[in-house]
């Protein structure tokens, strides 16, 4: 069984060909690097996955069932998480509200719909516990520190227990004591049976947390083996086309 | 134990720095505008009649109506220029279809339709075409003055049909000693600032304003909710421009000129970002008092009304240097 499979994604922006025939196979629980150089296609792949553009070809399908995203909400309902590489929050407001942005919970009262704020706060709260971050819901994200935005950003992915959490570049701007902190995280979630897409340009984060190492060269996938099989330079080597395919 | 403590000083620290920043702009315009009044109390003799604080809580009402629809445009990181414009195409509309013998509500109801008309022909452009804020609300600002034009004749319209009196009755009757335009303003007022803080629509608001693109991203109908909040603003100023008719007792083309301004500043004093993601419904109240305080102070003192504007607009600096020190002061 896989948990994502896709099978001869193609996606073009006019006469540019972004992504050209790349199949996956993910199981559950597993870690997937992602890896290639930039404009190689990662952020087009996963933005595909997480619903943002439709492919211009090719079948996604989830625990074997083919699915079709119209937009980000269909993805997530269908259990796809996305940590973005800007992390997209909204610093004008509370990290509370960043968790739940776009699915704040309500409660009724005297007969209107209105934002649960105290449930919000109570289950961030746990979230950022369990990623044992001192972030607290009611602060401002303006003035966080990157790995509290970090924290998050990856609560918000954790709420609605996700099957496949993407993340692009988590590692990329944050000190090296949160880097460990979020390779942690990212064992956890797999320890949890959720599989991780993880697009990274950090060889050694990579090889640390993936079961598997995938790689794009210009928008064709030019090699996918298991971690323990492959090396760093022969990883650098697909990436830059030194290696032609693996 | 350790999380309950933490819980309680999280909330003790929030409590303190958090309300007392949310509320330090309003808190101090709203200072001002009470010392103000004050000060004319002591002062004159005519600032504190019953005539005179009528007609003070009548004038700022129509502004603190509009700032209420601008303050959500500002918020959502937009800004609408066409609302003076709005005012006067929905007076001409609704005061020609009652001359025509149709009753005030209907006619009520088909301005209001005319207005947010413009309002998410607004809000289309900027949010399906992509199309500059500025620059959209600045072509329906001729646009829309000039449907005016084209509707009135550029005639002046003093007679209202057969709901004549109850016309007159609700933009310049009161009701408890109260003008009518001041209760519009309240309940407008309640309900915005209650929508911002609690349902969804507010905080989406918020969110667009703070970083549209993450809103994209969390799945918010960002195009949808921005047309809204453009008709929305629209029907702020369609229900001034309906109350200042019935106020005036007549329309002429000229109603509601260059009023965005004075909206505009009202929000922006009241503590709205023009940067976007701030905003709030009372400050906007707040600061359309302020400005018309001082609009009506100069009036009492017998100040050149040419001055009129220069103290507003440093009423905008002040409001606009006062943030930006608070904001330098809480970041280092």
């Amino acid at each position: 069984m896989s948990r994502l499979k896709l099978t001869g994604i193609a996606k073009e922006f006019g006469a540019i060909h972004a992504l050209d025939d790349v199949s996956l196979d993910i199981k559950p629980g597993e870690v997937l690097g992602l890896m290639g150089d930039n404009g190689a296609g990662k952020s087009t792949l996963v933005k595909i996955v997480a619903g943002n553009f439709a492919p211009t070809r090719g079948e996604i399908r989830i625990d074997d069932e083919p699915v079709h995203f119209h937009n980000p909400r269909d993805a997530q309902l269908a259990g796809i998480e996305v940590v973005y590489q800007d992390l997209a929050l909204c610093d004008n407001m509370t990290a509370a509200s960043n968790v739940y942005l776009g699915r704040e919970p309500r409660r009724r009262v005297l007969g209107v719909n209105v934002i649960d704020y105290a449930q919000m706060r109570a289950r961030s709260s746990e979230l950022f516990a369990q990623l044992k971050s001192e972030t607290r819901p009611r602060d401002l994200v303006r003035r966080m520190s990157g790995g509290q935005r970090q924290a998050v950003a990856i609560a918000r992915t954790l709420l609605s227990k996700p099957k496949i959490v993407l993340m692009d570049e988590p590692t990329a701007a944050i000190s090296v004591r949160q880097v460990a902190e979020v390779l942690d995280l990212i064992r956890r979630l797999r320890d949890q049976g959720i599989s991780v897409v993880l697009i990274s340009h950090r060889m050694p984060d990579v090889f640390s947390v993936c079961d598997r190492i995938a790689v794009l060269r210009r928008g064709t996938l030019v090699a996918s083996k298991n971690t323990h099989a492959s090396s760093p330079e022969e990883v650098t080597g697909l990436i830059t086309g030194a290696i032609e395919a693996a | 134990m350790s999380s309950s403590i933490e819980s309680i000083i999280d909330q003790s620290e929030h409590r303190n720095i958090l309300s007392r920043i949310m509320n330090v702009q309003i808190f101090w315009v709203f200072l001002a505008a009470v010392l103000a009044c004050v000060a004319l109390s002591l002062y004159t003799d005519t600032f504190a009649t019953d005539r005179n604080l009528f007609n003070v809580a009548r004038n700022f009402a129509f502004v603190g109506i509009m700032a209420i629809g601008m303050t959500a445009v500002i918020a959502s990181g937009g800004i609408d220029l066409s609302v003076g414009s709005i005012v006067v195409l929905t007076a001409v509309v609704v005061s020609t279809f009652m001359a025509d013998g149709y009753s005030f509500w209907l006619s009520a109801i088909i301005g209001l339709g005319a207005a947010m008309l413009v309002g998410a022909f607004n809000g289309i452009l900027i949010a399906y075409a992509g199309m500059p804020a500025f620059v959209v609300t600045l072509g329906s600002l001729s646009i829309a003055r000039s449907l005016a034009l084209v509707v009135s004749d550029n005639k002046m319209i003093w007679e209202f049909g057969p709901d004549n009196d109850l016309f007159l009755w609700i933009g310049g009757g009161s009701t408890f000693g109260l003008p009518h335009p001041l209760y519009a303003l309240t309940v407008i007022a309640i309900i915005a600032a209650l929508m911002s803080r609690w349902s969804r629509w507010g905080q989406y608001t918020f969110a667009i304003g703070g970083n549209e693109h993450a809103a994209v991203l969390t799945g918010i109908p960002v195009k949808r909710l921005k047309v809204g909040i453009y008709m929305f603003s629209a029907l702020t100023a369609g229900i001034a421009g309906i109350l200042m008719a019935g106020w005036l007792g007549s329309v002429t083309t000229n109603l509601g000129q260059s009023m965005e301004l004075t909206v505009i500043a009202a929000a922006v004093i009241g503590g709205a970002n023009l940067a976007g993601g701030e905003g709030n419904a009372l400050g906007a109240v707040v600061g359309a008092l302020l400005i018309e305080v001082i609009r009506n102070s100069l009036v009492l003192l017998h100040i050149d009304p040419f001055w009129q504007n220069t103290f507003v607009g440093s009423a905008i600096i002040i409001a606009v240097a006062f943030d930006r020190f608070r904001r330098m002061r809480t970041s280092s």
